[in-house]
């Protein structure tokens, strides 16, 4: 970006919605908005608080769960639609209701069938993860050209290499578009499940600061969970540009 | 050039005496109700280059892909060696039209692919891919990857792929046809040092009279949908002339000619 032709360094706007925030924190207009340079300083004490470190660690425990299992069963879910007609058929309007359905609405009903406990959190983060990888998966099996398939075959490849040498990677790029999008997903829920289940993890800290109005922890909460889903986004996006030269060229 | 009918192409081959390598009888594809060939009885004589010939959908490829194993025929059966065919063997290897090469292999992995699908050792098939790297004139692109690659080279790396396997039937569908021309007729006379080098039998498919002429020992014209054999000929060229003195020679003028007139009724 440029500016009155000047080039302006990337996240300088980021800069400029900061110093916004400095600001109005500062003028005491929202008892909400406490001064951002505050924020920071309550975030950094928090993380050494062992509060704040056994939530950490129950939320990151959970997610992982969580995350493990939307992506081994989404990717055999996308493999099998993206290989079979009758399974596409079969699991394709569901995946499609399902990856648009606002899933919050499920965790009560979750939190009746696995109880307040971390179970909930973690089917809840499968819940919110797995569809979208099952459908990048599927789009990414189906666009695996029939060349490679008749190459495999004609070459002497077994069933299980046919999968495990040619299709999921060539399909790859597309997987881990998805398990990118899953880990966006993820992240929203396993903080709406800790947040409803709300005696776990981080959603029992911010119920807790909210309740008492503790606004800076609060926001420093809110900073430190969106900053590590933008990183983690980052991680994969970042192994996905290693494989993204071949999406094209297949 | 000699044009042999149809009906007398079995008597042809065996008065010649030469061994068949592959042999087809009474083939025939139904894709649901459309009819795609219709009883195709044809010999491949071992160590020659055949080629099927035809106007497009006259089921040319489909029938290649009926002998690699790929497609099951509705009726009749194929064999190989005197062995019928049941699926993909290693006795037979495939060259692809769109070169189904792994984008994310190097061109050594690529070459070595249907030896480690054998299971053989690295080194090992490490070694027998660099051999046929250097016969396809890809030494020093060994570590590349295919999409640094020009149409012609991928080619030539399927084409590796495929001898490195040491199979006895060598089926190419199409394999120039996504080469630029100035690339397929380098690759053209390159192949035909390879057919006279590595005394395979090669069954090639092609839509072009004159690569079919050109690389021939024996032209399989094929008739439009259902496809059947419409006729045979074997154009006798001197193949020890240059290139350029074949791509002049009178017999090679008139056999694309003669073929040409046989198949341009079909052209609408």
């Amino acid at each position: 970006m440029t500016l009155f032709g000047y080039r302006v360094p990337m996240m300088a706007s980021l800069l400029v919605w900061c110093v916004i925030w400095e600001i109005v924190g500062r003028s005491g207009a929202m008892f909400l908005v406490p001064p951002l340079s505050h924020v920071l300083v309550a975030a950094v004490a928090l993380v050494q608080t062992g509060t704040w470190q056994a939530a950490a660690l129950t939320t990151l425990n959970s997610f992982l769960i969580g995350m493990v299992f939307a992506i081994v069963v989404g990717v055999a879910i996308g493999v099998l639609m993206g290989r079979s007609v009758t399974a596409d058929n079969l699991l394709g309007i569901w995946v499609n209701i399902f990856v648009s359905a606002p899933l919050s609405a499920l965790v009560p009903v979750l939190m009746i069938l696995f109880g307040m406990g971390e179970t909930t959190v973690v089917v809840t983060v499968f819940l919110f993860a797995v569809w979208i990888i099952v459908l990048d998966t599927r789009a990414g099996v189906q666009g695996v050209p029939n060349s490679l398939i008749e190459m495999g075959r004609s070459y002497g490849a077994s069933r299980a290499t046919l999968y495990g040498k040619i299709i999921l990677l060539a399909a790859l790029p597309e997987i881990l578009a998805g398990i990118r999008l899953g880990v966006v997903r993820g992240v929203k829920g396993v903080v709406i499940g800790q947040l409803l289940v709300s005696i776990i993890g981080y959603g029992e800290l911010f119920e807790l600061y909210s309740r008492n109005f503790d606004m800076e922890n609060f926001w420093a909460l809110t900073i430190i969970l969106f900053a590590a889903a933008m990183g983690l986004s980052a991680l994969i996006e970042s192994i996905e540009k290693r494989v993204d030269y071949y999406a094209g060229v297949r | 050039m000699r044009n042999i009918t149809a009906e007398a192409a079995t008597a042809a081959t065996k008065t010649a005496g030469a061994e068949i390598a592959v042999e087809v009888r009474g083939i025939c594809k139904m894709y649901n109700e459309v009819e795609a060939l219709r009883s195709i009885d044809l010999d491949f004589p071992a160590g020659k280059l055949t080629t099927l010939l035809g106007p497009s959908g006259c089921g040319k490829t489909t029938l290649l892909k009926i002998i690699a194993g790929l497609i099951p025929a509705t009726s009749g059966e194929i064999r190989v060696n005197g062995k019928t065919v049941t699926g993909p063997g290693p006795e037979r290897a495939f060259v692809f039209q769109d070169f189904a090469l792994m984008p994310w292999a190097t061109v050594m992995r690529n070459v070595a692919f249907g030896l480690e699908l054998k299971g053989m050792g690295k080194d090992e098939r490490q070694a027998i891919a660099a051999k046929y790297i250097a016969e396809v004139g890809l030494s020093g692109f060994e570590n590349k990857f295919p999409h640094e690659l020009s149409g012609g080279m991928r080619q030539r790396v399927g084409l590796a792929r495929a001898f490195a396997v040491n199979a006895d039937v060598l089926l190419l569908d199409e394999p120039f046809s996504a080469v630029d021309e100035q690339n397929r007729r380098k690759f053209q006379e390159d192949l035909l040092e390879l057919v006279e080098k590595e005394k395979k039998t090669f069954i090639f498919v092609t839509h072009s009279i004159e690569e079919a002429v050109y690389c021939s020992d024996r032209i399989v014209i094929l008739s439009r949908r259902p496809g059947r054999i419409a006729q045979i000929i074997e154009p006798e060229i001197d193949r020890s002339a240059s290139p350029d003195a074949i791509r002049r020679d009178q017999g090679y003028l008139d056999t694309v000619e003669e073929i040409w007139q046989g198949l341009k009724h079909y052209v609408d």
